[in-house]
């Protein structure tokens, strides 16, 4: 059975393109583009050709991209390369809705003794200004910020905030890995620094990704050996999944438009029917700046992971911030930091779509998802006021 | 995704026993929306025989929660109260073929669903009672459910016990007093010092009572807010002075008479604690 992969801000399936593109790099053109033979060599040029692909998605100049092995590597390196560069400076900035790639290495720099401050967020998931502006000081390393939250969509405002670090003239990094390629990005506009993003989440493979580094920008390498990459990061490159990054980029700049009108209608048909369908939902997040491929919404008084098996049933894939898929006990920290109430975040499932996902898709989910949320409700002890409003 | 076996996927996709019986006997209503889980157990019971003839459940919770309180009720229908309550959590896995370590709790929960439908029944008060610590104030869990699931599991680590309770599983500030709680356990069930005594010169003996008292006794006074203070050792008589917590504490007598009986056990039958 083919699922119907609504979770594309999990992972995204490769474009058929950038597989063809990638396979003869796989198979005979296994060379290292260090090497000095025409063989090898000649990889170096596949590689420029990718870079200046990715760099032209989000207008930089090619020698502003790093190429890496995913988004967390490209966070992680931004925020270390700051705190390499500025090691009088004790202070790191970030947002308590992170993704575990900036979240965890800030909490793990705060182990180490520095000061760290998690920016609030109020309850549609926007980010507290004040509290931003009250927090920059002359201690400041680095401000990392992502770009659209991976959980509820939500984008935050990275100009603004770039606006004012510029002024300041501090570093500031945004985890861009769930923007790129749904929504344009023009880093000739946008005041930031650095800017991560991730292959995987625009249909080339996983295990590349890139690290955008502005010109003048004080950079210090993360992983250190040889001289690849400028001698910004070691480590032969991943030359075929390069060359899939550049291909997938070169996809999504040529149809961004087009692809976010296309699943942001998907997306609103697919939340619009189910918020009239089934009784006691909410949406997560502001839904004025979200990203166009993304729902988070919350089926009161049911439990996301028996929804998740519940839909698995019928090939459907989605995810749920609920504890019972984390893990751990604790659930989304997202939608936690949002306030959203206990009995509505272990019911919140995520739909993430992409260009593959079609209307009968929709359709689908449409029909299957009310009956799910009915059925478990009636297992559930909370459910009996509930039902008798749902009207099916 | 979690590595479920087939009987609990069947369960959790065809749930028996699913409602609320009217009008029932008893009633055992565990966990809450907070948590994640909660389960509503309904038993209709024969009262010449004390049998359980019908029990419906009703859960919120995760694939594993709701194939527990299935298989619950498929294991006790049929059995008196006392035979019942003979079902562990260990059963009710079992039954489903297995539980991920991480869900062990929906068991748990399965278990603790029918001791209160059963007291219930039997007009006796909820296990649950207020006069109890609660240790883990996140997930609302006691120190007897931690006591009782891990003398019955054999849980050693404070990760099994939030496998299998949730403690110290939320904000993670109750980690060393579920530690505290482990140590107190197995120092009882799993003595660590070899019974075998040699006959002690006087100095090996003086040395011995001071590194039971400094390893053995003092942790746990200070653990309780309480202290001591070796003040002399004169051949079988060991003099202390109690300090901090334990000068105000009425149970002090109880506490000398306690020293007494672990140095007697670990240095010497003859030792005699006595305050100065």
């Amino acid at each position: 059975m083919k699922p119907i992969y609504f979770d594309n801000n999990a992972t995204t399936p490769i474009a058929p393109e950038v597989l063809d593109e990638m396979l003869p790099y796989l198979r005979e053109f296994y060379g290292n583009p260090s090497s000095m033979h025409t063989f090898g060599g000649h990889l170096h040029r596949k590689i420029e050709d990718a870079r200046a692909k990715v760099a032209a998605l989000i207008n930089a100049e090619p020698e502003e991209i790093i190429f890496t092995s995913c988004g967390t590597e490209s966070d992680n390196t931004a925020i270390m390369s700051a705190i390499e560069s500025y090691p009088q400076k004790r202070h790191v900035i970030t947002t308590r809705v992170e993704h575990p790639a900036v979240l965890n290495f800030c909490k793990h720099l705060a182990r180490k003794g520095y000061r760290v401050t998690f920016l609030p967020v109020d309850k549609p998931g926007r980010l507290d200004m004040d509290t931003f502006l009250k927090a920059v000081d002359d201690d400041t390393a680095i401000v990392s910020i992502m770009y659209a939250n991976n959980e509820t969509g939500v984008i935050f405002p990275v100009a603004e905030i770039g606006e004012i670090l510029r002024e300041r003239k501090m570093p500031f990094h945004t985890d861009a890995v769930q923007a790129v390629g749904k929504i344009p990005i023009n880093v000739k506009e946008l005041p930031v620094d650095m800017l991560s993003l991730s292959g995987h989440k625009l249909h080339a493979p996983k295990g590349v990704g890139a690290l955008y580094v502005r010109k003048g920008t004080r950079f210090y390498p993360y992983i250190i050996g040889g001289h690849q990459e400028r001698g910004r990061r070691a480590g032969t490159e991943n030359v075929a999944s390069i060359i899939g990054l550049g291909k997938a980029c070169e996809l999504a700049k040529e149809h961004i438009d087009k692809e976010a009108d296309y699943f942001k209608r998907l997306r609103d048909r697919l939340e619009g029917a189910l918020l009239k369908l089934c009784p006691d939902v909410q949406i997560n997040g502001d839904t004025e700046n979200r990203l166009p491929n993304t729902t988070n919404m919350s089926f009161k008084y049911v439990e996301g992971e028996a929804i998740l098996l519940r839909l698995d049933e019928y090939g459907i894939c989605a995810s749920s911030g609920s504890a019972c898929t984390s893990g751990s006990l604790e659930p989304s920290h997202v939608l936690r930091a949002m306030g959203i109430p206990f009995n509505a975040i272990h019911g919140s499932i995520r739909f993430s779509l992409s260009r593959y996902n079609t209307e009968d898709e929709v359709d689908k989910v449409i029909e299957i998802m009310p009956l799910i949320i009915k059925e478990l409700r009636t297992l559930s002890p909370y459910g009996k006021v509930i039902l008798s409003k749902q009207s099916f | 995704m979690w590595e479920y076996s087939e009987k609990l996927k069947e369960l959790f996709r065809h749930p028996q026993n699913v409602g609320e019986i009217e009008n029932p006997d008893a009633v055992g209503e565990v966990g809450s929306m907070i948590c994640g889980d909660a389960l509503k157990l309904t038993l209709k019971i024969d009262k010449e025989t004390n049998r359980i003839i019908d029990a419906k459940f009703q859960t919120f919770g995760c694939a594993s929660a709701i194939a527990s309180s299935s298989a619950l009720t498929e294991m006790i229908k049929g059995k008196t109260l006392d035979e019942a309550l003979e079902t562990t959590n260990k059963d009710l896995a079992d039954y489903l073929g297995g539980l991920p370590k991480e869900k062990m709790h929906c068991s748990v929960m399965g278990r603790e669903a029918l001791e209160a439908a059963i007291a219930n029944y039997r007009g006796e008060k909820k296990p649950l009672e207020e006069k109890e610590r609660l240790v883990c104030q996140c997930f609302e869990v006691t120190e007897d459910k931690i006591r009782r699931v891990a003398i019955e599991n054999h849980l050693t680590t404070v990760e099994e016990i939030t496998n299998y309770t949730k403690a110290g599983g939320g904000c993670g500030s109750c980690i060393p007093q579920i530690e505290e709680i482990l140590k107190d356990i197995w120092a009882i069930k799993v003595p660590e010092v070899p019974k075998i005594k040699k006959r002690l010169t006087n100095l090996q003996k003086i040395a011995l009572i001071q590194d039971v008292i400094e390893k053995e006794i003092r942790p746990r006074l200070q653990a309780d807010g309480g202290d001591l203070e070796l003040v002399d050792i004169d051949r079988n008589k060991v003099i202390i002075a109690l300090r901090a917590m334990c000068v105000e504490c009425p149970m002090g007598g109880v506490t000398v008479n306690n020293i007494q009986e672990k140095l007697r056990e670990l240095v010497s039958e003859d030792i005699v604690v006595e305050t100065g």
